[in-house]
């Protein structure tokens, strides 16, 4: 849908313009919140570790004021068409965001006690992972600011590629538990840290649904492909015969 | 909060597909075809084609001068009653087209019935109010008479407020029981298709909504045609919506497809209230 004109009444126009004023800010502290997280695992940042775990809190009380916004909005406006899809997609949004804060919280307390082990092998992988899934979680604020359809559809196509890491990091590290019970706890707990950025990913893909659905009145079809299978890479259901 | 799945089939789908599904809409009961309509030299309405629903509400929306009202007023010929005004095209009710001429018009308004804005009880009782109309088409007993009128203010869902005065001045009603008097006039005669012209603009809002109640109720009876110039109405009331603009129907689709996702630029700018 092309650019379309002002409302009349323009203090409705304000009213849509801090909404999404809202939740762009949102997006940018959650989007550095991922940064420290990552930092604090891979360099060993426990400054970074603490910076992330404290941003939560703010996360959280921009996501109650959204839906208080919104509320309000709805309540008022009575929007419609775009305008309703909007909101109603800044409403969801706005729980994706705050779940990712919520991970990236998560990955930061777990950075701590990692730190207390030597990790006797590389964490390129989960380096690569992160690397990827900041990009995808850069992308989609920026889609959510430009309202751009395309580049959410980017986001939704590749978060593929952090499933395949996933998997691939889930393999790895269970390997290392089973050559040395020495390994288990750092393992667990580098896991449950791939298992966090992987659901960042797919709240980011949420989100570029969102802005998807948003922007064209229409719903991203449900075929995405969804390549994570660590559910089986070590042992696999059983089927009833 | 809520959180994702990693099943993505069981992920909820975020709307048009859904409501489309659910919003499906009836066989036409009435069908406009390349429809035109000139006040004089005016052309008032440029190739209209629309189908309404049987049993279905259709709104028609749209700025005021659009044309929306001028069609309403073509579905029961009513135009006929000033010089000048004339429509060329066709509207088939099951099939006949009744702007040709030598149509009975008495009997066309006996099956398409009219609301208007303003309340307009005639000054006489309640009673007569529903008679008069039923004795212009048909040959009633008391009796059936009195049932008559009680099914139709019943219907009217007035009965209850009015039923130990039947007697009484119709004038003495409020705003709101005027109108629902004057729907239960409309349907005493037992129409298939009841127009309403912007039947709520002059009620309060409790009053306008026992109305819409009423002709959610209505419609699984009648087919029903709605002018209304409260958008929040016709998200409410219709099935069907149709925007109008400077004569031409600019978009018809569900209500849902219509206030959601519109696909005419015009139609958004309008419903969103960034017209003009």
């Amino acid at each position: 849908m092309p650019e379309t004109a002002e409302h009349i009444v323009k203090s409705y126009d304000n009213e849509l313009k801090r909404l999404s004023a809202l939740i762009t800010s949102m997006g940018g502290m959650v989007e550095s919140q991922v940064a420290m997280a990552c930092a604090a695992v891979l360099d060993r940042d426990s400054e970074a570790a603490h910076r992330a775990v404290e941003a939560d809190a703010k996360v959280d009380g921009l996501e109650r004021e959204v839906e208080q916004f919104v509320i309000r909005l709805l309540a008022l406006r009575q929007p419609m068409a775009q305008d309703l899809r909007l909101i109603f997609a800044s409403l969801k949004m706005t729980g994706d965001l705050e779940r990712i804060g919520d991970y990236a919280a998560n990955v930061a307390k777990r950075s701590l006690v990692l730190a207390q082990f030597s990790v006797p092998y590389t964490l390129s992988g989960l380096a690569h992972m992160s690397r990827l899934v900041q990009e995808n979680l850069k992308l989609i604020i920026d889609a959510i600011g430009e309202k751009d359809s395309e580049k959410a559809l980017q986001v939704w196509r590749s978060d593929a590629a952090i499933d395949e890491i996933y998997d691939a990091l889930f393999r790895e590290l269970i390997t290392y538990m089973m050559e040395d019970p020495r390994n288990i706890t750092p393992c667990t707990h580098l896991l449950f840290i791939a298992k966090n950025l992987e659901r960042i990913g797919d709240h980011a893909t949420n989100i570029a649904e969102l802005v998807y659905y948003a922007e064209r009145g229409e719903p991203l079809s449900d075929i995405r492909p969804k390549s994570d299978s660590s559910y089986s890479a070590v042992a696999r259901p059983k089927r009833d015969e | 909060m809520s959180s994702t799945t990693n099943d993505s089939a069981a992920r909820p789908n975020i709307g048009a597909v859904e409501a489309r599904s659910t919003a499906a809409l009836t066989e036409a009961r009435i069908s406009v075809r390349n429809l035109d309509f000139y006040y004089a030299a005016n052309k008032a309405l440029k190739s209209i084609d629309v189908d309404f629903p049987d049993r279905q509400v259709t709104g028609m929306i749209g700025p005021s001068g659009c044309g929306k009202s001028t069609l309403l007023r073509v579905l029961n010929r009513m135009y006929d009653l000033y010089p000048g005004q004339r429509a060329t095209g066709e509207v088939l009710l099951d099939g006949t087209n009744i702007i040709a001429p030598g149509i009975d018009l008495n009997q066309l308004r006996s099956r398409i019935g009219m609301v208007f804005q303003k309340p307009t009880p005639f000054p006489m009782s309640i009673y007569e109010n529903i008679a008069f109309g039923v004795n212009l088409h048909e040959r009633l007993s008391k009796s059936q008479m009195d049932e008559r009128v009680e099914w139709s203010l019943t219907r009217a869902a007035l009965w209850e407020e009015v039923k130990d005065r039947l007697t009484t001045s119709a004038m003495g009603l409020s705003g709101g029981q005027q109108q629902r008097l004057c729907i239960a006039r409309t349907i005493a005669v037992r129409p298939e298709v009841i127009l309403f012209d912007e039947p709520t603009s002059a009620l309060d809002p409790i009053s306008t909504l026992k109305i819409e109640e009423l002709i959610d109720e209505l419609k699984r009876d009648f087919t029903i045609v709605i002018v209304t110039h409260n958008m929040q109405q016709a998200a409410r009331c219709a099935d069907q919506v149709a925007f109008f603009y400077l004569g031409e129907l600019v978009e018809v689709g569900t209500a849902t497809q219509m206030f959601t996702s519109p696909r005419e630029r015009r139609t958004q700018e309008y419903i969103t209230g960034r017209f003009g």
